[in-house]
């Protein structure tokens, strides 16, 4: 990972090093992946490479886009924020209580920024000063935060926004009608990209990843990065509750339920080392790209959304699972121990079977 | 951790054996809500009451236990809910289309299921070295959607279902509810497996450091292999009591319930980073869950600030418990910092 040992005998190897680097990188993989699913999409349906179709279908994965990139940092970081799905219905259930109430619109989503900012500005106290595990204390506020959205609204929607705030979920821009939260999400992944890449705050959070002690030690503020990234990610949140308000033009107290585990497949998807230490901004965006047009071409051809799940699940596992088997097979060069032959075989006539009763058993009932 | 202090006056053994008790502090926190709740709402001290929290916990109870062992081996199974879904919305439709099948039989079924379900999970974090967040997050929206291909959107009713697979879990033959005996016998055969045979024991020493157990000759992949499939058999098991308990299997059986299992083992002291846990820690953690929700209808809260109130009290018992651990392992000068 680091660069410690700067040995180069000739500069050409260096350079073709340097190059088979480039061109391994795990965001060509997802290059490769998003054109094969344009190419597949376009001969399995004539609409998919309509860009009126695809900017529409784009204003469904923005808000997980905006949670995603606080989220590359908080992974990158080692921690995991399974809040940001809660903090976002809580911030959007404020936005449509206090508009209920008669308070201006704009006010209202100020409101609800602060309340993002200070849902996680509690989730990073917890976990950079009362030092407790992300994954605990973000399970606990995901409930919490979920809970209050819940206070806020009961059972009723809040509808009746003005256009002009609807506009900001609804409305596009230019002749290509790119979405306006298309060109927010856009705004921001270049700052956070930025951010992440050139600057030293970015670096921190590689080296918190690798090694918190270690980056404790070299003098990297821990506490006060690990703050910044969940307050970053509250503020996301709250912000892609706004869009989503604004883009359904209601909010019910279960918005962007299970929003959480999509916004960390994206991430991960991307090549987020989930033990943290390691990944680029442009991985997750690709794949929220390849989610996203995934997701617009089974919907075309009428596979249902918890069907498509499928297919998300088998992707992220794959893309992990392959390069790893791969990597096993050429160090082993072929040679397999007899026990882990017949487990194979074991596991694989168990798997058979699973397949065939599956099919086999819903037969009676639906036909 | 299992260093015994020889030499040492008799009050500080017993009070490093109190330390060493972590359900201590979550024990406590129990009391305290007991007594809060008794005080203001006298229907919670009853009988009656303690054996709805019981009921509600008994799933609860027999998904988490596996859970833990999945924990104690630092890895963390987020598909527990979906294989529930599934393995329940199977085991319906089989015992719908054929009632000949009998709810034991019913019940192996689920648990030969779940247990096919597990071993997928086991097969791509042992053998394809995937980090188990991630084989488990895929696997979760795999398995659900598994659920909706399978039934095609529709689901099993009630009154679809044989009456003796409705009983199956309501039914107190030996006194109790079943299905309060199936979590009692799960948390007995898993006490007696962590803590008295060899592969128990080595989920421990995996957990608590996988390169020392891999010298020390102890099969580690088969090891993490095995909790996931019991983690996935005792799904199954929870699935079938599922059904049987709600009269019913849908698409969304046990949506979110991952979570709530993290939570019980979290609240009841499992280290979430792995090498410990306790059955009676989870127990007691999944008691704990249980008791606020039914003291939370009790004192009649308005049902709304239900799950916020839920939320605040898990975090604030994960606050406490942390925060009692540690100043009791700072008096006992153990300096084990979590």
């Amino acid at each position: 990972m680091s660069t410690t040992t700067p040995d180069s005998f000739t500069v050409t190897s260096d350079r073709n090093q340097q190059l088979r680097d480039f061109f391994l990188r795990w965001e060509w993989l997802l290059v490769l992946l998003i054109l094969i699913v344009i190419f597949a999409g376009s001969q399995i349906s004539p609409y998919f490479l309509n860009t009126r179709n695809m900017m529409r279908a784009t204003s469904d994965f923005m808000e997980m886009g905006l949670m995603m990139l606080p989220m590359v940092f908080i992974i990158i970081t080692g921690n995991i924020d399974l809040s940001v799905a809660s903090t976002l219905a809580m911030c959007a259930s404020l936005l449509g209580f206090l508009h209920i109430q008669g308070v201006n619109i704009w006010v209202a989503a100020g409101a609800a920024l602060a309340l993002g900012v200070a849902a996680g500005a509690l989730n990073g106290f917890l976990i950079a000063r009362v030092k407790l595990p992300a994954l605990v204390v973000t399970l606990g506020t995901f409930a919490f935060y979920r809970g209050m959205a819940y206070a806020l609204l009961g059972d009723q929607a809040a509808r009746g926004y003005p256009p002009e705030f609807t506009y900001l979920g609804q409305g596009t821009v230019g002749a290509i009608r790119l979405p306006i939260s298309a060109v927010l999400f856009i705004f921001f992944a270049i700052i956070f990209g930025l951010v992440l890449h050139k600057t030293t705050f970015g670096r921190y959070l590689y080296t918190i990843g690798n090694s918190e002690d270690a980056a404790r030690y070299s003098g990297v503020p821990v506490a006060r990065v690990k703050m910044t990234i969940f307050i970053l990610s509250g503020f996301m949140a709250a912000l892609a509750g706004i869009i989503i308000a604004a883009r359904f033009g209601s909010t019910r107290p279960d918005v962007a339920n299970g929003m959480e585990l999509a916004v960390i497949t994206a991430t991960v998807l991307g090549g987020i080392n989930i033990m943290g230490g390691s990944g680029t901004i442009i991985g997750p965006i690709l794949a929220l790209l390849l989610i996203g047009l995934m997701r617009f071409g089974m919907g075309l051809v009428n596979v249902q959304g918890q069907v498509q799940s499928i297919a998300i699940g088998l992707l992220l596992i794959i893309s992990i699972l392959l390069p790893n088997v791969a990597g096993q097979i050429a160090r082993r060069d072929g040679q397999l121990r007899r026990n882990s032959v017949l487990a194979g075989i074991v596991l694989a006539a168990l798997f058979a079977f699973f397949i065939w009763f599956f099919f086999w058993s819903r037969m009676p009932i639906l036909s | 951790m299992n260093a015994t202090a020889s030499g040492e006056s008799e009050s500080r053994s017993l009070f490093l054996t109190l330390v060493r008790f972590r359900e201590l502090s979550i024990l406590i926190f129990i009391l305290l809500l007991i007594v809060a709740v008794a005080i203001k709402a006298p229907a919670f001290l009853t009988a009656e009451n303690f054996l709805i929290i019981l009921l509600n916990i008994s799933i609860l109870v027999i998904v988490a236990l596996g859970q833990m062992m999945v924990i104690i081996t630092r890895g963390i199974d987020l598909s527990v809910s979906s294989m529930v879904g599934l393995v329940a919305m199977m085991v319906s439709f089989t015992v719908v289309a054929f009632p000949a099948v009998s709810p034991p039989l019913a019940i192996l079924l689920g648990m030969f299921l779940g247990a096919i379900l597990g071993s997928f999970n086991g097969v791509i974090i042992t053998a394809g070295k995937v980090p188990p967040i991630i084989a488990t997050l895929g696997t979760l929206s795999i398995y659900r959607g598994m659920v909706f291909l399978y039934s095609g959107g529709t689901w099993i009713n009630s009154f679809e279902m044989p009456d003796s697979y409705r009983a199956l879990a309501k039914a107190a033959p030996l006194g109790a509810p079943n299905i309060i005996l199936f979590a009692v016998t799960v948390a007995l055969l898993v006490f007696l497996f962590l803590n008295y045979t060899r592969p128990g024991r080595d989920i421990y020493a995996v957990g608590s450091n996988p390169e020392a157990a891999n010298v020390a000759g102890i099969p580690v992949q088969r090891t993490i292999f095995m909790v996931y499939v019991i983690s996935g058999l005792l799904s199954g098991l929870a699935a079938v009591l599922w059904a049987s308990r709600f009269e019913s299997a849908q698409t969304n059986t046990a949506l979110g319930f991952e979570l709530q299992t993290v939570a019980a083992c979290v609240v009841g002291g499992v280290n979430i980073f792995g090498g410990s846990g306790t059955v009676m820690g989870v127990i007691l953690g999944a008691f704990l869950l249980g008791t606020i929700e039914n003291a939370l209808i009790l004192v009649r809260i308005s049902p709304f600030w239900q799950l916020a109130a839920q939320g605040l009290l898990i975090l604030i018992a994960v606050i406490v418990d942390s925060a009692i651990r540690r100043r009791l392992e700072q008096l006992s000068g153990t300096g084990e910092t979590a």
